[in-house]
């Protein structure tokens, strides 16, 4: 009988406890960073130590703006890729003409911003990973907390912010994106034409249906950029760690991603 | 008691890394206008002990006094003037590499005036003249060897003209030309600008051509707070053998051992 020091399941146990306390910590850590980014925010300008509007511009300009053409691209994509799937499907029902509702509900609620959130956690949340590591790496951090700058107001505050705004615009442009994909792709096929599928599309569509995606989208804004952060703050051993971190705060944040929209999808439709 | 002439009073310092005790109960002066090199071998503490004395980590027990605040003990907005007067230029330079470096020099003024910005340009080039980086302001980090990035990170230090300075490593990775040069430059800013000044080294020339007095660190412990020349004259074996480069008897033994282990 073997050691129960050894035991597999006792082992498998403490496995799971670790984890989950490894798990409950980062959960305050992101939660800390989330209260301190937000109370620079919001106190910063009353304390004479604000959050910089220029950084926040800029942020907006490399994590929002420029991702539009991959974000357009994609998001057109899955917009034909659903019209397919769906005509296909209603054929059998000789209800082609209803993909015009799929398409729209799908993307709106579910495809705009789970794509988009994908996107920025590969594209945004590994470069502020990296960033934040390398310079953790470098001593820069360290550099910013002795010249009496604290790096949370600095570097994490102006990236949040950023992000709350970007991301729900960028989900609203990919909802675009993705309605014009389905839109071509179906007046080709079925030969609806283009204004019948808009018409229809804005009488299927609530603006709660998109509110939804952009709810959900926000929450994909911070866990992206918190969970960038972190793994970047908690770098260790060089280069070597900062591709550690990068590779995990990825991993993470697509992981969050979908558990947090599945969980959501199915509050938000009770 | 903090003594009235003592820029830096370390009482009874105790620090962890996890379980792992790093400094064990340190007592150190450094008085007003005076350069102290912090020496001793790899491990032996004292760039913990520096990290400490920066403000960068919560102490197990004892204080750290700087300019006359405890700042184990005193809040974030009083720890936030206190490091107005405390530069640092760190072993790798440490400077944002986003950034050039007049904008580098610039970030201490932007974040703690209310200057403008002509002002801050002016500022920002007078110190790199003194670092003789003069000219340099609109070049990037990565475009600088590593002497120049060291100067412009020693001019970023002192932009608000601190009373506290602490280098870290300042010679390491540096030819002796540049090396030296760095040395004047530590002098100069004792001498024209009357700052404490604390040096964390193992480069021994360089030690002993800038040190008022030595601090020698082992394993955690100081082993001798003295003078360049008591320093020299020391008859600590383990003193003596970091400042003959040779290995103490402790490593000659752990060296035996693992030949007789290997075979070897």
């Amino acid at each position: 009988m073997p050691d129960s020091a050894t035991h597999p399941v006792i082992n498998s146990l403490e496995l799971v406890g670790r984890s989950t306390v490894k798990l409950i910590e980062e959960a305050g850590y992101y939660f800390a960073l989330l209260v301190e980014s937000f109370f620079w925010i919001l106190a910063g300008p009353f304390i004479k130590r604000p959050v910089r509007i220029s950084s926040i511009f800029s942020q907006m300009m490399t994590m929002g703006i420029a991702a539009c053409p991959i974000v357009f691209v994609l998001s057109f994509s899955i917009g034909v890729m659903l019209a397919i799937q769906m005509i296909y499907n209603l054929k059998t029902f000789g209800a082609e003409s209803q993909v015009v509702v799929g398409v729209a509900l799908s993307v709106t609620r579910e495809f705009g911003p789970l794509i988009t959130g994908i996107l920025i956690a590969g594209r945004t949340g590994s470069s502020l990973a990296a960033k934040i590591g390398t310079m953790q790496v470098n001593q820069e951090i360290d550099a910013l907390r002795v010249m009496g700058i604290n790096p949370v107001r600095y570097l994490v505050a102006p990236a949040l912010f950023a992000m709350m705004i970007m991301v729900p615009l960028l989900t609203f442009f990919s909802d675009l994106a993705g309605l014009l994909g389905g839109a071509v792709y179906t007046t080709i096929e079925i030969g609806l034409s283009f204004d019948a599928y808009m018409d229809r599309t804005l009488s299927a569509l609530a603006v709660a249906d998109v509110m939804q995606g952009i709810f959900k989208s926000l929450l994909f804004a911070l866990i992206i950029t918190l969970v960038g952060v972190s793994n970047g703050f908690s770098v260790t051993g060089g280069a070597e760690g900062v591709g550690k971190a990068t590779t995990r705060s990825v991993v993470l944040s697509i992981s969050y991603i979908v558990i947090a929209d599945m969980i959501f999808t199915y509050f938000l439709n009770l | 008691m903090t003594n009235s002439s003592s820029a830096i009073e370390v009482t009874d310092l105790v620090t962890h890394y996890g379980p792992r005790e790093i400094l064990h109960g340190i007592n150190l002066t450094i008085n007003e206008g005076e350069i102290m090199i912090i020496m001793g071998g790899s491990g032996s503490g004292k760039s913990t002990l520096l990290r400490y004395l920066l403000g960068l980590g919560i102490p197990t027990s004892g204080s750290i006094n700087l300019l006359g605040k405890d700042i184990t003990k005193i809040s974030n907005t009083e720890m936030h003037q206190l490091r107005q007067n405390m530069g640092v230029a760190f072993q790798g330079g440490a400077l944002l590499s986003s950034m050039s470096i007049g904008e580098n020099v610039q970030l201490p003024l932007r974040e703690h005036t209310r200057l403008d910005e002509k002002t801050m340009e002016i500022m920002a080039r007078m110190k790199l003249e003194v670092v003789n980086l003069g000219g340099f302001e609109k070049l990037m980090p990565a475009e600088l060897s590593g002497g120049m990035i060291k100067r412009a990170a020693v001019a970023r230090a002192i932009v608000m003209d601190p009373k506290l300075m602490f280098f870290d490593e300042p010679s390491a990775g540096l030819d002796p030309v540049v090396s030296a040069e760095l040395d004047e430059l530590i002098l100069n800013l004792r001498d024209a600008m009357k700052m404490t000044i604390v040096v964390v080294t193992h480069e021994l020339e360089s030690a002993f051509k800038i040190a008022d007095r030595i601090t020698v660190l082992d394993q955690g412990n100081i082993l001798m707070t003295d003078t360049v020349e008591n320093i020299k004259n020391s008859d600590n074996e383990r003193i003596q053998s970091l400042l003959n480069r040779r290995p103490s008897n402790d490593e000659v033994q752990a060296d035996e051992y693992l030949n007789r282990l290997t075979g070897m």
